[in-house]
């Protein structure tokens, strides 16, 4: 999206900002738009004044007001009223700036079906120009015109000479009033300029055909931030083609952590009455903008003086393409005096989020009229927390944020193979822990006597797990390489912790199958959780694996049996369902650290040429989740974070994003609870999508209605609770009707198997034989489960199906 | 219970009197299998009589009587072991009318009489095989010889405490607590999980019955084994928090410490408890009990199903099928019943499965069970629809399935 404003910023790319916009909703939410719209435009050509918008115009509208069809024609109608009223005075305008103006006012007039005022190219009138201004009462967006005036002597590093004249337009009264608002220019000179910048902030790419076409863009903001002379003409030259819909580029912002910094100005522009909105034509000006610049705006304009590290090879390597500047600059006449439309609608969802905010502290005045039976429903310990939400676009920060690659992968394999040893050298040789603590862990250890399990503590943290040196509940850390951030999930060995080995594996994008190399262990981990585990991951969706052949240096780095391993655990695999290139196999010792992060020196290892553990795990491809799906994610933990976060909530995405702010539902309780705050890899931040991990500080729910296993989606697409489903599996032991667990990541039900349906042929899914009385292991089937509660289940989900201790089956459910 | 008086016709009609005599769920248990709609109760009962005086003035009063009424429902409440039979009236009685409605609650030591009719057109079936083989477990005196245990079924967060008895097992309470996990640098998990060993004990005592205060140290009242179970170490930590508790803050505990014993189950829930009672541990306490026998035959089933050597059919079609290929016979034929089947509602399905053991036993001679579905082994029989059957010779899928709907 902001590709696209970069590219060519005029209506037309307004309006395909609106329509990637769009791409977001569901076929549902289309129709539903669609209705409105056509309300809205048939409102608009019959009321009074009349006047016409585009589909367009409507349809943003109508998003930014959450579809309420009277608040959109209000604000259309008002928006369309003044620009004809500026187009009208405004019009003489782009005379003075040259010729080449008309070029660039008509090609913004045509984003409009408005019918362009006829006179682009007419003689400037200081009369028609002051036209709607009436004397001592210059309405606020005229008076914006110049508020941009004071940052002029500041701002003057980076110069476009070319519209050095361009002050001399200005009349006197201009600069009278331009004079009196001071103060306020440079406030409003800070919001322009940041909604540009939040529109449009976007790290350079390494495409070219991109960079090229945003570099003029960006090298006129540059000037445009610079250079205030121009601003009055571009002031005029904007009213006349613009509107109040302005948002451009202003200036570039390097870091996605200033990109973010618009919200705090939009906080602040939250006190803004909302009449600034919706009486601006009759106010008087004074009444329009009386905040002090936010911290934001300050920083944001003395940014602007220094020009970006990354822009100036840019913009001077373009510096000769005048003639395009020029086109571009008039192409896009920009003033960045009133509030942009952006501001306009957070204005108004703000203030109409002060409505619903305010009610709350209505309600103790409200409680004594209110009957008894509604008292007691307000009757609540705690009080109603209201978080207010920006109001993001979730997936274009996504897409703007330039965070690494990010990458779950879960630690598999028999107990006792080393897996959290192996993940403690790991995070050990990669610093992600410090020295302090693992030496701490190490004398501890040996306190106990189990010196050897030093670095497994890193991961097992629990004192049962220390006590008896098992890993019984997943633990996740992470840790970063040059290209990615990993989010390690160690997951148990031991038979019993299955089930959290599940939760573990349902969060992993690909997997690392630790295998104990010793005489006897490898055998015996073959048959047990080595299988089971690997079974797991890819009935659960994994693709990639890579084997860590542990504890090496007990066999002395021998490569026969390295080789040995490499032949039955591939043979497996591949039996199992990986393909070949996706297994890989590396011999290491993790307690030694060969070959985790750094080659083994040991002479007998000279065998080996591959990759270490740490760049093999960097080979993996970065993964896409399913961004605009409605929200799933399912609760790993429910805890109480700090005091401030009495309740907290952790767990991946699996589908969608949110914001603080947001109303969430949990399934299968039905409550709705807020976003008060919430952290992606225990980082604090505004947003998550698909794939994050994180941590939900949420408010008003109570902790009973929060379980585990269970799943939050947004109240507007639910997730259903179910009882009984129909899923296609296969059979790992024998299937008949019988008592089962039913696993879904952390989510863990007793239910049964109420039904064979068929057996299925493996290739074409065809049933082979209906209603078979077992089925055998290795076969694919459709069968019935029935669970005793509902619980919030929805194809297409994995499953594992559990009974006494083993697994006996998984598949999709249908 | 006791057989006072025992008065089956010939037409297999007539009464018979019964004495409960142990505080048991099992009794109740029995009576909730004996007693069917339509059924003819008499027992004491108190009833609260209202009189309206002529002045319009109202008193009212509880009297005890003795009545009779006809079944129209039970309900048995296993969680407070008592059973409610609601019918009318049909006795006349100072205070009643015919016709009333009435709930009886069975009590300890206080006869009743249970007359079942044969109807003429079958709406009555009397005293059939099945009823009587229920009346002949219910005075058995051997099952007073009861394996009772307490088990303990849990996971992190997940409790349940079921009262393990010669036919039933009874879900006491469940227990469900958030816990919140390990997480880097905190203590919720261990405080969380405290918590949780706190609320079971607290549980279990109170459904023991257990008295707590310190004095009861020195009593002999037996305490009945309690097993413990969970996957992982979750029961040896709430076996190691009872030992705390006993050595500290409740010293009675300690009396309960030597009959606790600690077995593995895969999950925390119910059906896990199937696991727990094959476990060498629990074996030998319930061995040779009624359960232990159910248990083993399910296990058997299930072992010729799994080899696919068709000896083994289960659903009430195939097995019916079955019945008539004569593969339920001499020799090793037994058909599993579940006793949810007899309880049907339906007289014409009671009286087909009751006419299918009857066949299986006296004209086929292969063996009947009849299984508890109160037991695990009897949920497990019921989700293969109640009925299974284990064969003399294999039996070939005849493709049955086509023309068959879900009956």
């Amino acid at each position: 999206m902001s590709k696209h404003r970069m590219k060519n910023i005029s209506y037309d790319d307004d309006d395909d900002y609106d329509s990637a916009e769009d791409e977001g909703y569901d076929s549902e939410e289309q129709e539903a738009l669609e209705q409105c719209t056509a309300e809205v435009l048939s409102q608009l050509r019959s009321g009074e004044p009349s006047v016409a918008a585009s589909r367009d115009e409507v349809q943003e509208a109508l998003w930014h007001y959450y579809n309420d069809v009277n608040k959109a024609v209000g604000y259309l109608r008002g928006k369309k009223v003044k620009e004809i009223k500026k187009k009208e005075s405004a019009a003489p305008a782009p005379a003075a700036k040259g010729g080449q103006k008309g070029k660039g006012t008509t090609a913004s007039v045509t984003g409009f079906p408005v019918p362009p005022s006829s006179a682009p190219a007419a003689h400037f009138s200081a009369a028609e120009f002051f036209r709607d201004s009436p004397w001592l009462n210059i309405p606020a967006h005229r008076k914006a015109d110049i508020l941009v005036e004071p940052l002029f002597p500041r701002l003057g590093l980076l110069g476009g000479a070319s519209e050095a004249g361009g002050g001399g337009k200005v009349s006197k009264l201009a600069a009278l009033a331009a004079a009196r608002k001071k103060k306020e220019g440079d406030k409003d000179k800070g919001s322009p300029a940041a909604t540009g910048a939040n529109g449009s902030v976007e790290a350079p790419s390494p495409d070219p055909a991109t960079a090229q076409a945003r570099a003029s863009p960006l090298s006129l903001r540059e000037r445009l931030a610079g250079n205030g002379k121009p601003r009055q003409a571009d002031g005029v030259a904007k009213a006349l083609g613009k509107g109040p819909r302005p948002s451009p580029p202003l200036q570039k912002q390097p870091s996605p952590t200033e990109a973010r910094k618009p919200k705090d100005r939009i906080d602040a522009e939250m006190k803004q009455p909302k009449e600034e909105v919706v009486e601006k034509p009759i106010e008087p000006p004074e009444a329009n903008i009386r905040a002090s610049p936010s911290t934001f705006a300050t920083i944001i304009v003395g940014d602007a003086t220094r020009p970006k590290m990354t822009e100036p090879s840019r913009l001077y390597s373009n510096s000769a393409d005048l003639l395009k500047l020029y086109g571009e600059d008039l192409a896009e006449p920009f003033d960045f005096a009133g509030p942009s439309p952006d501001d306009v609608v957070f204005n108004a969802q703000n203030s109409a989020k002060g409505f619903k905010s305010k009610q709350p502290a209505q309600k103790p005045a409200d409680k004594k009229a209110a009957d008894l039976a509604g008292g007691m429903n307000n009757l609540s310990v705690e009080d109603k927390v209201s978080v207010k939400s920006k109001n993001l676009d979730v997936l274009s920060e996504f897409k703007k944020s330039k965070r690494k690659n990010a990458a779950n992968f879960v630690v598999i394999g028999h107990v006792d193979a080393g897996k959290s040893t192996l993940m403690g050298r790991l995070l050990a040789d990669l610093k992600a822990i410090n020295q302090r603590t693992l030496s701490k862990y190490k004398q501890e250890a040996e306190r106990i006597g189990k010196g050897s399990f030093a670095l497994a503590w890193v991961l097992d943290q629990g004192s049962e797990e220390r006590a008896r040196g098992v890993t019984i509940d997943i633990a996740t850390n992470k840790f970063e390489t040059e290209k990615t951030v990993f989010t390690i999930v160690d997951a148990p060995g031991h038979r019993d912790f299955v089930p959290n080995m599940i939760a573990g594996a349902s969060q992993a994008d690909f997997a690392v199958l630790v295998i104990d190399s010793g005489v006897g262990n490898f055998e015996a981990g073959l048959k047990g959780q080595t299988k089971e585990h690997a079974l797991l991951v890819r009935s659960m969706g994994v693709q990639k694996i890579i084997v860590a052949v542990n504890k090496m240096d007990a066999v002395q780095w021998s490569k026969d049996r390295f080789e040995e391993i490499e032949q039955q655990v591939s043979s497996f695999l591949t039996t199992a369902g990986f393909q070949a290139k996706n297994i890989s196999f590396i011999p290491l010792s993790g307690i030694k650290g060969d070959n985790v992060t750094i080659r083994s020196e040991d002479p007998n290892v000279s065998w080996y040429t591959g990759r270490t553990l740490v760049e093999e795990l960097e080979t993996s491809e970065p993964y896409s989740h399913a961004l605009d799906k409605p929200l799933r994610m399912t609760i790993g933990d429910v805890f109480r974070g700090s005091v401030q976060n009495p309740l907290s909530i952790s767990g991946r995405i699996d589908a969608g994003s949110l914001q603080v702010g947001d109303q969430i539902l949990t399934m299968p309780s039905g409550e709705t609870a807020t976003i008060r705050s919430l952290e992606v890899d225990e980082e604090p931040s505004d947003w998550a999508v698909a794939g994050h991990n994180v941590v939900l500080n949420l408010a008003n729910i109570d902790p009973i209605h929060l379980r585990s296993g269970d799943v939050i989606c947004r109240p507007s697409s639910p997730i259903q609770n179910i009882s009984s489903f129909t899923a296609k599996v296969l059979a790992f032991e024998h299937l008949m009707p019988s008592m089962i667990d039913i696993h879904r990541g952390r989510l863990h039900v007793p239910g049964r198997i109420s039904k064979l349906v068929a057996t299925l042929d493996k290739g074409s899914g065809a049933p082979i034989k209906k209603k078979p009385k077992i089925i055998p292991p290795g076969t694919v089937a459709r069968i019935v489960v029935e669970m005793d509660q509902a619980v919030p289940l929805e194809s297409p989900t994995r499953i594992v199906l559990r009974a006494g201790g083993d697994t006996v089956a998984a598949g999709l459910l249908e | 219970m006791r057989l006072i008086k025992n008065k089956i016709e010939y037409n297999s009609s007539g009464t018979v009197t019964l004495c409960p005599e142990e505080p048991e769920d099992m009794v109740q248990w029995h009576a909730y299998n004996l007693i069917r709609p339509n059924d003819l109760l008499r027992a004491s009962a108190i009833r609260r009589v209202t009189t309206t005086q002529e002045t319009g003035s109202t008193t009212s009063s509880r009297v005890h009587l003795t009545l009779e009424i006809r079944v129209k429902s039970l309900d048995f409440d296993p969680q407070s072991s008592q059973l409610h039979v609601a019918g009318q009236i049909v006795n006349e009685t100072p205070h009643t009318k015919i016709g009333q409605h009435h709930t009886l609650d069975l009590e300890l030591n206080r006869n009743f009489t249970l007359e079942k009719e044969v109807g003429s057109e079958g709406e009555g079936v009397g005293w059939d095989s099945i009823a009587v083989q229920m009346l002949k477990d219910a005075v058995d005196e051997s099952g007073k010889r009861r394996a009772e245990a307490v088990a303990v079924v849990m996971q992190e967060g997940i409790a349940h405490v079921c009262f393990i008895g010669q036919f039933q097992t009874v879900m006491k309470q469940k227990i469900e607590m958030s816990i919140p996990r390990k997480r880097m640098g905190g203590s919720d998990h261990d405080k969380g999980m405290n918590k949780f060993y706190q609320t079971t004990l607290d549980t279990l005592l109170r459904q023991l019955d257990f008295n707590t205060s310190s004095m009861s140290l020195t009593s002999n009242e037996p305490v009945r084994p309690i097993l413990l179970a969970s996957p992982g170490f979750v029961a040896a930590g709430f076996q190691k928090f009872i030992q705390s508790a006993a050595a500290t803050t409740t010293p009675a505990l300690k009396r309960l410490l030597p009959s606790i014993v600690v077995v593995h189950s895969a999950s925390g829930y119910l059906h896990s408890l199937a696991e727990v009672l094959q476990s060498p541990a629990v074996k030998t306490i319930l061995a040779d009990t009624k359960y232990a026998r159910e248990t083993k035959l399910m296990d058997d089933f299930l072992e010729q199903l799994r080899k696919e050597t068709n000896k083994a059919t289960y659903g009430p079609r195939e097995v019916e099928s079955a019945v008539d290929q004569g593969a339920v016979g001499r020799g090793g034929g037994v058909l599993i019943v579940s006793n949810r089947l007899f309880r049907s509602q339906d007289v014409a399905e009671r009286k087909r499965w009751v006419s299918l053991v009857d066949r299986v036993r006296d004209i086929e001679g292969g063996e009947v069970r009849i299984l508890s579905s109160d037991h695990e082994s009897g949920k497990r029989l019921d989700g293969l629809g109640g009925v299974a059957a284990l064969l003399t010779f294999p039996i070939l899928d005849e493709d049955l399935e086509d023309d068959e709907d879900d009956s």
